[in-house]
């Protein structure tokens, strides 16, 4: 992994920042140069929603490289309050748990290692709200 | 554009060759349907290959491929999309023919994936997808498929055990064929109890991966009685991202591959009498036959859960067993798909032989449906 290739997508990584198009209003994830409802090249970067519900998921029990030490792990597809869908992993719930349906919210995650030398990436990984708590103190 | 026809065919059996190089496989297939079809040396050499880049390091496999032939000299281009990469070669081969531009040419696929350990096995099966927001969250090619299955079972309340018929009869198919990967039975009950490789999805109801090379002759269709034209081949794309597809158990390419083909034939679903489908895994092939018009909408599985499975005018689908039992060499399977249909309508398949056979089709994916292939030929 070269350093240009990760920190070009980490700011969408790591804050969820996808793309609007300026006409028609279409959101996308990943971003996309050209709105492919309307045909607009005018996008805007746009802040998505960061929490939603798993509209299917599977457990990865055969991972590919440097996904090793997560195995077994649930990806999902995940549609956000805005309805844009997304794929992630789900973390801090056992595999058991997951179900259709159910709410999660974007989370911050170590997503691989390259090697013992090279760059941890890091971006979002999903798991089930944690309601926010008053400060007591 | 002139008519195309495949003058003759070769192939290795799909399996682990450890001795064999890339070359050694490729040079066995295409030696092999240069003497079947026994009309001279190739123009042109078109190479379909998906892994080489990154399981061996290789490029420029058209060049090598054509040198190991010994036929430097000879115009050489390498074709990848995916497991899609032999279909989209052959339609390359056959354009070239049709324009007018060779006389004579050779298509051959080749993959060798053990080379390559089982984890570098998944990232390269995951390659078709984009790797900044699809691979790089951990899926793998399976689990792609494993998430559209668990949906397509919710939706249409389809149950696993009907869909896993699928992969019984491919290897109730394999049984009689030489080349194929796994030629034996397994049962419902085997499949549906193997380990899970992407829940829901067992590992018994994925494709295996090969080592395989598989290569035609094609020429001018000489209007010959016994002659297998090429009726028509087409390709569509779909958005890359199951994220954005509006019905992830729809394939759209496959739709509009399928129905361009048909209108190029210019036959009906029902005209066609043999399948080669692209069931990377069990699902994949049910949605494939769906998205076809063989089948309503979540009814696919009813190919295959009936006692006869080919009775009442449906195709017989995978005769050779298919990516599931005849095994899937990536690159190389659309080339596999194309030989074994030409095989059907010469009467050459051997055990596996359908009654005279007039029309069949062959389809391919690249990635989960972001490209599909289709193919047509015709016995003359």
């Amino acid at each position: 992994m070269s350093v240009p290739r990760y920190w070009r997508e980490s700011k969408y990584r790591y804050r969820l920042i996808g793309k609007r198009c300026m006409r028609c209003g279409a959101l996308y994830y990943p971003r996309r140069a050209i709105c492919t409802r309307c045909g607009s090249k005018e996008l805007e970067e746009h802040q998505l929603s960061e929490r939603g519900r798993i509209v299917s998921w599977t457990v990865i029990r055969n991972p590919p490289k440097d996904y090793e030490r997560f195995a077994p792990y649930v990806v999902a597809l995940v549609e956000l309050e805005d309805g844009v869908r997304i794929l992630s992993q789900i973390v801090d719930v056992e595999p058991e748990e997951v179900k259709a349906g159910m709410m999660v919210e974007a989370t911050f995650r170590k997503i691989r290692e390259d090697g013992t030398s090279g760059i941890i990436e890091y971006g979002y990984k999903f798991r089930p709200p944690v309601e926010s708590k008053q400060d007591s103190s | 554009m002139r008519s195309v026809s495949i003058a003759g065919v070769g192939l290795t059996q799909v399996s682990e060759h450890w001795e064999r190089s890339l070359a050694d496989l490729f040079v066995e297939a295409a030696v092999k349907a240069i003497e079947d079809a026994g009309v001279g040396d190739p123009e042109a050499v078109y190479v379909a290959n998906s892994g080489s880049s990154y399981i061996q390091g290789q490029l420029n496999l058209g060049a090598m491929m054509a040198d190991a032939l010994g036929k430097a000299g000879t115009p050489a281009f390498t074709v990848e999309a995916g497991a899609a990469s032999g279909a989209v070669a052959f339609h390359e081969g056959v354009k070239a023919v049709a324009s007018g531009l060779y006389d004579i040419v050779l298509v051959g696929g080749v993959e060798k994936v053990s080379d390559a350990s089982p984890e570098e096995i998944a990232c390269f099966l995951s390659m078709p997808e984009d790797q900044e927001y699809t691979a790089y969250t951990g899926i793998t090619n399976f689990g792609l498929n494993a998430l559209i299955y668990r949906h397509y079972m919710e939706r249409f309340g389809v149950r696993q055990e009907d869909i896993a018929m699928l992969a019984v009869r491919c290897h109730e198919h394999a049984e009689g064929c030489p080349h194929a990967m796994y030629p034996f039975k397994l049962s419902l009950e085997r499949i549906l109890s193997s380990p899970m490789e992407a829940d829901p999805l067992h590992i018994l109801e994925c494709s295996g991966t090969g080592d395989g090379a598989a290569a035609v002759i094609i020429q001018p269709s000489k209007g010959v009685d016994g002659e297998v034209e090429v009726a028509a081949y087409s390709l569509s794309t779909d958005l890359t991202h199951i994220t954005e597809r509006p019905d992830i158990v729809t394939f759209e390419a496959v739709k509009r591959a399928s129905e361009k083909a048909f209108r190029m034939a210019g036959i009906s679903r029902r005209d066609v009498d043999v399948v080669e489908i692209h069931d990377e895994t069990t699902i994949t092939g049910i949605i494939s036959l769906e998205d076809m018009g063989f089948a309503e909408k979540g009814k696919g599985a009813t190919l295959f859960t009936g006692q006869e499975p080919a009775a009442g005018g449906k195709p017989h689908v995978n005769t050779f067993g298919g990516l599931k039992a005849r095994g899937n060499p990536v690159g190389a399977t659309g080339l596999y798909q194309i030989v074994e249909i030409a095989m059907q309508l010469e009467g050459e398949a051997g055990r596996c032989q359908v009654d005279k056979p007039e029309f069949g089709l062959a389809q391919s994916l690249g990635g989960l449906g972001s490209t599909c292939a289709i193919t047509i030929l015709r016995r003359h």
